[in-house]
């Protein structure tokens, strides 16, 4: 395999350990029990769908690589996550946005993979297809719920909408080791919108028109969020190196 | 799964390893172990994740390893093959009602829930303590990524239910 394929399974790799770390900053901070306990589920799944792809890096780029040191020792430039899932948490209402965003790309991205000539990715893609049902349907009712709630509710969501439309662009514009993949994300951008408008009207929120859309992420060309994350993820194994537990 | 006369003896061994986080459930009982080969003495176990986060595969691999070994099979190899993907089905019905025995509603059949419909009533769940068919659920995602949150209004009791997946 090609290093630019092997860059592609660590672009959706990132794009789930990005998300789930940041899903994991709401740990014991939940606006309650039931939906902390929800949110860092979330988190463990997205985590489990990065090792699977991590490992499959790993053998790829072989060379000693394993999923911790493609986690743990490759720096921002390297990380190839959309911007959007490096977005801070923000408020509930944010962070259920991004969360909804994300769960639905994912969605229609790991059902295009499902027939990809690759086994071992398709494999992967159909495992983690049966999580992100739960991650899609969970965050659309909490849009809908946000949205169409009380007026604090609303003004919450709306502000949410206003700070990540400008980052859900980037999903469908390819980078060269999506085209050289056979991945087609622009294909997939007529079904993520379409669902978007329809939890977006049964939420009571407007869809935003002609915004520009930032991005850069899947090449490497992150907002000033990474750099923080991943001193964080990274500290232990930046600070002992080869530590173990 | 090729669970046959021959080599039932195996698969009866890997019913002592429990899955750590609900200790009353084999792993055959969970459908995680998917097939076993046998070349002379060595034995190659092909396990599944049922979520892929789980984080009891390192320890159950681990547990294969020591009950095999200890009935004096080496090397034992552990693989991992996460399609077709686990699902609640392949929980033997032995394993549900044990389960339910424990305290944990067992999955209902797979058929008839896994709507991706917004707001979908909840699926009518049985109270493993007192019976009672009037639960409410109170959380989609409980104390591990298999578990929904369940309350029965008849004996006032929290249950977990082993969601269907």
């Amino acid at each position: 395999m090609t290093q630019s394929y092997t860059n592609y399974i660590l672009h959706l790799a990132d794009n789930a350990l990005i998300l789930g770390q940041r899903n994991a900053e709401w740990c014991g901070h939940g606006p309650v029990l039931e939906q902390d306990i929800a949110i860092t589920n979330i988190s463990l799944d997205l985590i489990g769908q990065a090792r699977s792809l991590y490992q499959y890096a790993a053998e790829l780029k072989g060379n000693g690589a394993t999923e911790d040191s493609l986690a743990f020792l490759r720096t921002e430039r390297e990380f190839k996550n959309c911007l959007l899932a490096e977005q801070p948490n923000g408020d509930w209402a944010q962070t259920i946005l991004r969360q909804f965003f994300v769960s639905t790309f994912q969605f229609y991205l790991y059902q295009s993979l499902l027939t990809h000539s690759d086994s071992t990715l398709a494999a992967i893609a159909e495992k983690s297809l049966k999580e992100v049902r739960y991650h899609l349907r969970w965050s659309s009712e909490w849009v809908i719920r946000l949205g169409d709630g009380t007026e604090e509710s609303a003004r919450r969501m709306n502000k949410a909408v206003s700070e990540l439309w400008c980052y859900t662009g980037e999903f469908f514009v390819p980078a060269d080791y999506e085209t050289a993949a056979g991945s087609d994300p622009a294909g997939l951008k007529d079904a993520f919108y379409s669902k978007v408008r329809e939890v977006f009207t049964q939420a009571s929120l407007a869809v935003p028109e002609n915004v520009f859309m930032h991005t850069g992420g899947k090449n490497g060309m992150h907002t000033e969020h990474l750099g923080f994350i991943l001193s964080d993820l990274q500290y232990m194994q930046r600070a002992y190196p080869g530590c173990e537990w | 799964m090729n669970r046959t006369a021959e080599n039932n003896a195996l698969w009866s061994y890997l019913e002592e390893v429990v899955d750590p986080e609900i200790p009353v459930l084999s792993i055959v009982d969970m459908g995680i172990v998917r097939d076993i080969q046998q070349t002379g003495q060595a034995l190659t176990v092909t396990i599944t994740p049922t979520y892929t986060g789980c984080p009891a595969m390192d320890v159950i691999a681990a547990a294969i390893r020591m009950e095999l070994m200890a009935k004096g099979f080496s090397p034992v190899i552990i693989k991992n093959s996460i399609s077709p993907a686990w699902t609640t089905d392949w929980m033997t019905e032995h394993g549900k009602q044990k389960l339910k025995a424990y305290g944990i509603a067992p999955p209902n059949p797979k058929q008839q829930v896994c709507s991706d419909e917004l707001f979908a009533p909840h699926e009518a769940v049985q109270c493993p303590h007192c019976h009672s068919w009037h639960t409410s659920r109170i959380s989609e995602f409980g104390s591990t990524a298999c578990k929904a949150l369940y309350k029965c209004a008849a004996c006032k009791e929290p249950f977990d239910y082993f969601k269907c997946h």
